[in-house]
């Protein structure tokens, strides 16, 4: 009795696990909710999550509309948007054409706000110095290729810096996430090896180090043994004043990461009037540009089939783009969009 | 007198009689209450099982049974196998077992047979209490107190020690195979005391005080007459704290490394079935990916029966070898 109370525990926790496969997720209760009263349901990224809520809140207060909002991932935001269970989805890394065609080319990338990533590191005999790195060196590093932190390379890039004779531990995401989106997409700009052999996506086959589990589990890491490095969001890094590299960008220049250059990041990128917004800003060409950085987005349907809710979704879009919500985002530590995307988002939202 | 003047119960039809039919009809609701919930979970078990399959058909399609033996995961080219998975499950759960159970056991036993009366409920209920912290709390407490502790002391002794074998091996980081057993093996160990402390309580005093009179020491007694009285309860308990160990997720993630690889060494990182799932299912895009991970929880779902038909088999052959032992008694 005792072994059999236990199987069918196992089956419920696997249940939980798989509670919203595929299969069954038009089933669940999302799109009663979805159609009942004035109120919007959007699924999908964590990473922009604390700012949505800010702003969802914020609008409620002034507006009165309700917008409900589950940061399950932006693999279920982009599943749940396909199957119309939701309002609006939310994503890290923008639809392939594959999963468009698979919507009917009925979706629009909305950008709110930008990511960065950052790669922080366990040195104490650096002190207050910053590492430099370009992304070649990240690169190999992550491959498993420069293995001790006195590697040639290494001190070429930092100059009078007393780099220790110790391995190089790598530390990266174990769990699927934007995060890990952003910096192999990088990677994958800066080494043909790495994009061979790797590849970008929300999770990857690592060639070396460690997994850890959240942003936190990757600083934990990082913080409890000398000599690792990884990587992990510029606000989750400012917040915990974790030490990081500056990184050497397209245009040659070592640049800090700060809300400034991963905004310069996004003025740089070559977007003009008609665009999707479907592109990476990685490895940006601006001369202040921060390399490692990425737009997060709604997405939302050109063609609703309920206009009450689309223009819902419409009016909510237009204040977030305005001075006032975008200044929300940075005292949360999110880097702002830029004036001209500001704009091109505006019209696209017109265009709706 | 009055029994004279009623008719004989087995004259009058039982359908005759309102009282005796509005009874029937509360029996038969209550019964048809109880058919219910005995049906359900056995559906329900069904029903998950279906789901499983249903989700996991592409990638039962794309890999076959190769799945089991493959250890590539690679979400970009879209090539998954489970190996390692499956490996990483039974070896943590092992590892937490080969710890667990014969502190548990000691910890019962001396609830039950030594220790003095005044302190027994007080340790069975702090020890039960451990059964009530959720697995995140553990997984914190593994990441800030426990990793730092094996890999400054504990690990390097071990390696100091034992490092000519292979599994002491290797470059220490902390978090690893073998600290998430040892986070196992605490998070079962309540279950299996408390199971099995309970049945060395049910074990009849008149089985000790026998084997007493016949000049048996007490740990002669515990040995000889108690454990063996038991031991198809004491079984059970440690199938139910295996079970437990196979599908626990959260605190393994956060403490075994994440690593989709096998290595000889306790102290490298690992990986598990319910990890994989817990880590990957949120973001995973691709049908495939999504699939391969269905197919994961399908494959741990029938390690799981697997592991607990070997265990029923074991309990029901000690079971019958202890009765065959009581008749030649």
């Amino acid at each position: 009795m005792i072994s059999s109370t236990s199987r069918l525990l196992g089956a419920a926790l696997l249940g939980l696990a798989l509670g919203c496969s595929p299969g069954d997720a038009p089933k669940d209760g999302a799109p009663a909710r979805a159609t009942s009263g004035a109120g919007l349901t959007g699924a999908g990224a964590t990473f922009p999550n604390p700012i949505y809520t800010k702003w969802f809140d914020e609008y409620h207060r002034q507006t009165g509309v309700q917008i409900n909002y589950q940061s399950i991932g932006s693999g279920g935001g982009i599943r749940q948007f396909t199957e119309g269970t939701v309002d609006f989805g939310a994503t890290d890394g923008p639809m392939t054409d594959e999963q468009i065609a698979g919507v009917e080319n009925n979706v629009a990338h909305i950008p709110t706000v930008l990511g960065a990533d950052v790669v922080t590191y366990n040195l104490p005999s650096l002190g207050q110095t910053r590492l430099k790195l370009d992304g070649e060196l990240i690169a190999d590093i992550f491959l498993g290729k420069v293995t001790r932190w006195n590697d040639t390379r290494l001190a070429a890039l930092n100059p009078g810096v007393a780099l220790p004779d110790q391995p190089i531990l790598v530390v990266h995401r174990s769990d699927g996430s934007g995060t890990t989106y952003i910096f192999t997409d990088y990677l994958s700009k800066v080494s043909s090896e790495w994009k061979e052999r790797v590849g970008s996506a929300t999770s990857v086959s690592w060639p070396t180090g460690l997994g850890g589990k959240g942003n936190e589990g990757v600083t934990q890491q990082v913080k409890q043994n000398e000599g690792t490095i990884g990587y992990v969001e510029l606000i989750y890094a400012i917040s915990n004043g974790l030490p990081y590299a500056d990184v050497r960008n397209a245009a040659g220049n070592f640049v800090e990461p700060t809300l400034n250059s991963v905004t310069a990041a996004a003025a740089s990128a070559d977007l003009r009037a008609g665009t999707d917004f479907r592109v990476s800003i990685t490895n940006a060409p601006g001369e202040a540009a921060y390399p490692i950085a990425s737009f997060t987005w709604l997405l939302v349907r050109p063609e609703p089939t309920d206009t009450a809710k689309a223009r819902i979704l419409r009016e909510f879009m237009t204040w977030m783009i305005t001075p006032e919500a975008q200044r929300m985002a940075s005292d949360l530590h999110y880097a702002p969009l830029p004036m001209p995307v500001i704009e091109l988002v505006q019209e696209r939202i017109g265009r709706l | 007198m009055t029994s004279s003047t009623l008719p004989a119960p087995a004259a009058a039809p039982l359908a005759a009689d309102p009282v005796l039919r509005r009874r029937s009809h509360g029996d038969m609701v209550f019964r048809g209450l109880l058919t219910l919930a005995a049906v359900i979970v056995p559906v329900l078990l069904v029903f998950l099982v279906y789901e499983l399959w249903v989700g996991s058909r592409l990638a039962i399609g794309e890999f076959g049974l190769g799945f089991i033996g493959s250890s590539a995961w690679d979400p970009v080219t879209g090539k998954f196998g489970a190996y390692p998975l499956i490996f990483g499950t039974l070896l943590s759960s092992f590892i937490a077992l080969v710890i667990a159970v014969p502190l548990s056991l000691g910890v019962a036993v001396y609830l039950t047979e030594f220790a003095p009366m005044s302190i027994r409920q007080p340790i069975a209920f702090v020890i039960g209490l451990l059964a009530a912290i959720p697995s995140v709390v553990y997984g914190l407490w593994g990441i800030f107190v426990l990793i730092p502790f094996l890999r400054s002391t504990l690990f390097p002794f071990l390696q100091g020690t034992l490092g000519f074998l292979p599994i002491f091996d290797g470059p220490i980081y902390g978090p690893s195979m073998l600290s998430a057993g040892i986070i196992l093996a605490i998070m079962i160990m309540p279950y299996i005391m408390s199971v099995a402390r309970e049945i060395l309580i049910a074990v009849p005093a008149s089985q000790r005080e026998a084997s007493l009179a016949l000049g048996a020491t007490r740990w002669e007694a515990v040995r000889t007459v108690v454990i063996p009285y038991a031991r198809t309860g004491i079984l059970g308990a440690i199938v139910l704290g295996l079970g437990r160990a196979l599908g626990e997720t959260m605190a393994v993630t956060m403490l075994i490394g994440n690593r989709h690889e096998i290595a000889a060494s306790l102290f490298a990182p690992g990986y598990t079935m319910a990890a994989a799932i817990a880590n990957e299912f949120t973001e995973a895009v691709g049908d495939l990916h999504l699939s391969a991970l269905a197919y994961v929880a399908l494959v741990l779902f029938g390690v799981t029966i697997v592991v607990n038909a070997a265990a029923r088999l074991l309990i029901w052959r000690v079971a019958r070898g202890s009765a065959a032992g009581s008749r030649a008694l």
